[in-house]
């Protein structure tokens, strides 16, 4: 806008069109800053299904989806049909097995995570007591300390664990197994279930389940009919969070996997150092589907406040 | 009752014991194999030699500092930035306008996407021949890949540090908007009705309440850029290399006799944190006090 323009509209236009411009500087501001943040989603997209992607095209001729074949999570090319898919899928790749594997292991951590964290929570959240400051701050320091400080620790000390087992007789195999992977995967978790649901208890009004037992229901099913509706939402939050927590753990599955646990995290590790970048958008995408999701359904039950949002910073 | 005695034991028993067991168990016995206590070779005495070792001997000295430098630097620059961004874009997002739900989606996007997907990204995105590179070629700014700035893998961190930024901005920004909510735009208004302009608002009102909230967001940040191990092991060099890249580089070495280096590397990543969130601590109880 030139100055001479300015200067013939009126007093009132000329705010109003000022703030127009203000505006379009805020849209053009705003749609920035969502597409800049969102590159890296952008470049998993473009390079997952791009297929002879010559420099300096941005947006490649031709598409394929050779990188999701090379995965065997599609059929060879030219022979797509619903016959050859399942074939493909029942042979299990290494991709669906990873996949099945992370799912199964964030699935258990989660279950464990919350039987065991729920009455740490409601003795946090609801009693004072002698200690409390000490218990507090032995759950939340390992959200502090990097997790290669305890990790090489651990490393050792499952195998020392496992040879004294097996010296008394016990083959319980921690070490490279899925069932000490699973277990190191609750110091991480642990954590954020505890924060997110002693929040809970310490809003939580105990005395609705005295009167369910004076009523005469027995525990189990005050628990079914009168804890669990009123904690449902914050539970929610806490199961999103352990899953997602385990599901991006890296380091840990490494280290006490010993490269015989293959989670989706250990598979996409390696092939970064392959240079194929189709291979690895694409598994990329696959890693990250869950979390999107999981973001879309608690994004509501989101606040600055619970203890659960730190849970993303360890993600 | 003695029942009632225990219950609060009782409730807790299972977490704390996973914790103390799994967690500081470990780290005390990291810390006893830093001091050379390695049973299995014939090593019981408890010695500095590994601290020593790796920080002064010929060997690793220069490597070490050069590293305990870099991570001080991408952790400081990675806390930074993203804090400072993250207020600037949780303050645009703050008013209502069409597609406000979208934006903010999108801004939360990276907050679930692990930080090892991130780090990839970044190869995708700013290496010599990723997206931006494409972009300035399109844009006749540049006519060959190796024209583009070395972004990712270079030897000043630059491409960790954006990955780290890229991943706390999201994480910052839910904190920083949750606090805004909270807060409503009560004080500024008055702050205005006084006569503050825009940015005495922002410095005397706004950021004064966000800062303890911020404070406590950029304690778990920072410690958590430090102690990362994937993050630099995918976008850094060989040297200078993060303290945790050097401390695992280390463990896994064949010669057993490396372990204690590498144990000895991840004591000291551990009490640089501990010794930065105490201080931390230190500094907030006092302002709280005066307060």
């Amino acid at each position: 806008m030139t100055d001479v323009t300015v200067k013939e509209l009126a007093p009132a236009d000329r705010s109003a069109g000022k703030r127009a411009t203000g505006k379009i500087v805020f849209y053009a501001t705003v749609i920035f800053m969502c597409v800049v943040l969102v590159l890296p989603v952008i470049a998993f997209f473009i390079n997952a299904f791009a297929f002879r992607w010559f420099y300096p095209q941005l947006i490649p001729d031709e598409w394929s989806l050779q990188a999701w074949q090379r995965l065997g999570l599609l059929p060879p090319p030219g022979q797509f049909s619903i016959e050859n898919l399942f074939a493909q899928w029942a042979s299990v790749p290494d991709v669906v097995r990873a996949l099945g594997l992370s799912l199964w292991i964030g699935f258990l951590v989660t279950g464990v995570s919350i039987v065991i964290g729920m009455p740490a929570a409601r003795a946090l959240g609801m009693y004072s007591f002698r200690g409390k400051r000490l218990i507090e701050f032995i759950i939340i320091t390992p959200t502090i300390v990097p997790p290669i400080a305890f990790s090489l620790g651990l490393n050792i000390n499952f195998i020392r664990w496992d040879l004294a087992l097996e010296a008394a007789g016990i083959n319980l195999g921690l070490s490279g197994s899925v069932l000490g992977v699973s277990i190191v995967h609750l110091v991480p978790v642990m954590p954020y279930v505890v924060l997110t649901l002693s929040g809970v208890f310490a809003n939580y009004n105990a005395d609705f389940e005295a009167q369910a037992r004076t009523l005469g229901a027995g525990p189990f099913r005050t628990f079914w009919h009168v804890t669990f509706p009123a904690i449902l939402p914050g539970l929610f939050v806490a199961c999103l969070f352990a899953f997602l927590v385990s599901w991006s753990q890296y380091l840990l599955t490494f280290l006490i996997g010993q490269g015989r646990v293959i989670t989706l995290p250990i598979l996409l590790f390696s092939a970064a150092g392959s240079g194929n970048n189709a291979v690895i958008a694409a598994l990329s995408l696959i890693f990250i589907a869950p979390a999107v999701l999981i973001l879309l359904v608690s994004s509501r039950y989101l606040s600055g406040e619970s203890g659960a949002v730190g849970g993303f910073g360890r993600v | 009752m003695s029942w009632e005695r225990w219950r609060i034991p009782l409730m807790l028993g299972p977490t704390v014991l996973i914790i103390l067991v799994l967690f500081f168990g470990s780290l005390g016995f990291g810390f006893l194999q830093s001091l050379g206590f390695q049973p299995q070779l014939g090593n019981t005495e408890l010695n500095f030699d590994a601290y020593i070792s790796v920080m002064f001997s010929e060997e690793h000295s220069s490597r070490f500092w050069a590293g305990l430098l870099l991570t001080f630097w991408v952790a400081f620059a990675s806390t930074f930035i993203s804090a400072a961004l993250a207020i600037a874009i949780a303050l645009l997002l703050r008013r209502t306008f069409f597609g406000k739900r979208l934006a903010v989606f999108l801004f939360q996007l990276n907050l679930p996407i692990p930080h090892l997907v991130i780090a990839i990204g970044m190869i995708l995105v700013f290496s010599q021949s990723g997206l931006l590179s494409r972009v300035a070629g399109e844009l006749g700014l540049i006519s060959s890949p190796r024209e583009f700035p070395v972004l990712v893998r270079d030897s000043s961190g630059i491409g960790i540090i954006l990955a780290y930024v890229w991943k706390e901005i999201a994480f910052f920004g839910i904190i920083v908007m949750a606090i805004l909510q909270s807060l409503g735009e009560d004080y500024e208004a008055a702050a205005q009705s006084l006569g503050a302009n825009r940015w005495q608002r922002f410095r005397y009102v706004t950021l004064p309440l966000i800062m303890p909230g911020l404070m406590s967001a950029s304690i778990i940040v920072f410690a958590f850029t430090f102690g990362t191990y994937e993050v630099p092991r995918i976008l850094g060099v060989r040297h200078p290399e993060m303290l945790p890249v050097m401390a695992l580089d280390f463990f896994l070495n064949p010669d057993l006799n490396a372990r204690a280096e590498g144990m000895a590397l991840s004591i000291i990543i551990a009490v640089i944190v501990l010794i930065l969130v105490l201080i931390y601590m230190y500094i907030s109880a006092r302002t709280i006090r005066r307060g």
